[in-house]
């Protein structure tokens, strides 16, 4: 990278022309999401001016310990996040956290391991950043289809479970369609970088004036981790929160109703 | 498919009194079982039970006896008959009271034993999104067992031919009877029946019901017939037991029972 863009507060109070679109088109269809809008708005600014102070702390200190802090605190964060957007189901955070936490560490052993980057807080943060966002977003989505679909096949599960299968066999089909709608967004945004999307990656390099096919390297290699990750995190998060859905003696805690 | 024992020896070699004959058990208690003495053979015994769904008691004390042979449990909408089958098949479990099947609490069974001996038929076909012939292997599938399927859609009154069709391209009628195959495929000694009609012609009505009456006939299947069809009821029970907002609003007498049971259908 030969310079890094200097980004005045004016130039970003300038992009709040284009969040005020946003405004005026929830006022004008009653969506009723200015609220939502503004709280987005000053909690991105307040939260990214502080990571930046954060980040640069640990840059700076070189310190891998303050990195696994760093992860860590953002899959806590992540955890409550994703747990918001699945409702209905029970006790989720214990297996978002989890599911968070083993993607970002096993994510971050293996880059290492296989020296695609080195052991440096300067790779590791951004890279378990990514991890920790692009998982938390695809446990949600995973969770809140599996909790949809378990409450909406009720029937079918206790029918299942009437026959003497396990609470774990009774949603194994259920668990295949939930993982596969966590995985499969990542999946396309793959199969489509480049050409109707790009990614930020490689758009910040170039921006700072990366050369193009470098910046596309890096990218690569960012999406090839991501899908791993995701697919852990999809995987941890709804294995072990499918427990939840059930008793000890194999009943579903919300049945279907009486008829 | 291997023929369940019946009579009296029935529950001694269930899953629930494994090394020791539950009639046996029942004459321990004294006078309950002398009383009983003419009766058949008790499966289930419901102790003051109360049952809640979905925050809503819908079972309120009841205090019931489902002997062997055909029992039908008849009401209207809301009257706690689902609940009561849910229950016996520990899909859902008690608030408060006890049950017993076999002589032994129901909450001491291994409960996937439990759901293969004594199967439930739900109101509402849900079958697997696979074959029919899928559907019905799936049950003896989870313990490693083989079964014939054109032999039980035969027993359920289907064609051979069903066994490759999907699953989720039947009628409803049909669908009742691939669910109806898929419990007999694990070898039931009582089938808990949830409505087994409510969604048929009188044509198939009469051809499930005949069924049903074949099935305790050859097989001498005991069941649990939950209608809310009273003249059905009577037609297909030994016994008919009535419920009214989740609690027993009649049970016939002993002699009545006594009576029905030795005029009741042939057992083989």
């Amino acid at each position: 990278m030969s310079r890094a863009p200097d980004i005045t507060l004016l130039e970003v109070l300038a992009a709040l022309g284009l969040v005020a679109v946003a405004v005026a088109v929830s006022l004008w269809q009653r969506m009723r999401l200015e609220g939502d809008i503004a709280v987005a708005v000053v909690r991105s600014f307040l939260q990214l001016t502080a990571v930046g102070f954060v980040i640069q702390l640990v840059f700076r200190e070189r310190s891998l310990a303050l990195v696994v802090v760093l992860i860590a605190v953002m899959a806590v964060f992540g955890a409550f996040t994703a747990r918001g957007r699945a409702p209905s189901v029970p006790r989720a955070f214990l297996p978002l956290l989890l599911a968070l936490g083993l993607a970002g560490a096993a994510t971050l052993v293996l880059v290492v391991a296989l020296g695609i980057f080195p052991p440096a807080p300067q790779y590791l943060v951004p890279v378990g950043g990514m991890v920790v966002g692009n998982s938390m977003t695809a446990a949600a989505v995973s969770l809140n289809r599996l909790g949809d679909d378990i409450a909406g096949s009720a029937g079918q599960v206790e029918a299942t479970l009437a026959l003497g299968a396990t609470a774990t066999q009774a949603v194994r089909p259920l668990v295949r369609r939930s993982l596969r709608s966590g995985v499969i967004p990542l999946i396309d945004s793959t199969k489509t970088t480049g050409v109707i999307f790009f990614p930020g990656t490689m758009v910040g390099m170039l921006v700072a004036g990366a050369q193009p096919f470098a910046a596309a390297r890096l990218q690569l290699i960012l999406l090839y981790v991501l899908l791993g990750s995701v697919a852990i995190a999809s995987v941890t998060a709804v294995v072990l929160a499918q427990r939840n859905f059930f008793t000890a003696a194999h009943q579903l805690r919300e049945g279907p109703a009486e008829s | 498919m291997a023929r369940p024992a019946t009579g009296p020896l029935a529950c001694a070699e269930s899953i629930s009194t494994r090394g020791r004959a539950c009639e046996t058990r029942r004459r321990a208690r004294s006078g309950r079982a002398r009383r009983r003495i003419s009766s058949p053979p008790v499966l289930f015994e419901l102790d003051r039970v109360s049952a809640s769904r979905g925050g809503a008691r819908v079972f309120h004390d009841v205090t019931l006896a489902l002997p062997e042979g055909a029992t039908c449990v008849a009401g209207g909408s809301g009257s706690g008959k689902s609940t009561l089958l849910r229950l016996l098949n520990r899909l859902a479990d008690p608030d408060s009271g006890e049950i017993a099947y076999c002589g032994r609490p129901l909450s001491s069974l291994d409960v996937l034993e439990l759901r293969r001996e004594v199967a439930l038929v739900p109101q509402l076909p849900a079958l697997l999104e696979v074959t029919v012939a899928d559907n019905v292997r799936f049950g003896p599938a989870l313990v490693g067992r083989e079964i014939d399927v054109a032999e039980l859609l035969d027993l359920a009154g289907l064609p051979a031919t069903f066994a490759e069709r999907a699953g989720d391209r039947l009628s409803v009628g049909e669908k009742q009877r691939v669910m109806l195959a898929r419990a007999l495929a694990l070898e039931p000694r009582v089938l808990l029946l949830d409505e087994p009609t409510s969604a048929l012609d009188e044509r198939s009505r009469g051809r499930v019901e005949e069924t049903l009456t074949d099935l305790r006939r050859r097989l001498g299947i005991s069941y649990v017939l939950v209608t809310h069809d009273l003249a059905q009821a009577e037609r297909l029970s030994d016994r008919v037991v009535r419920l009214e907002a989740g609690r027993v609003s009649e049970e016939p007498s002993a002699a009545a029972l006594a009576s029905q049971v030795a005029g009741g259908p042939e057992r083989t």
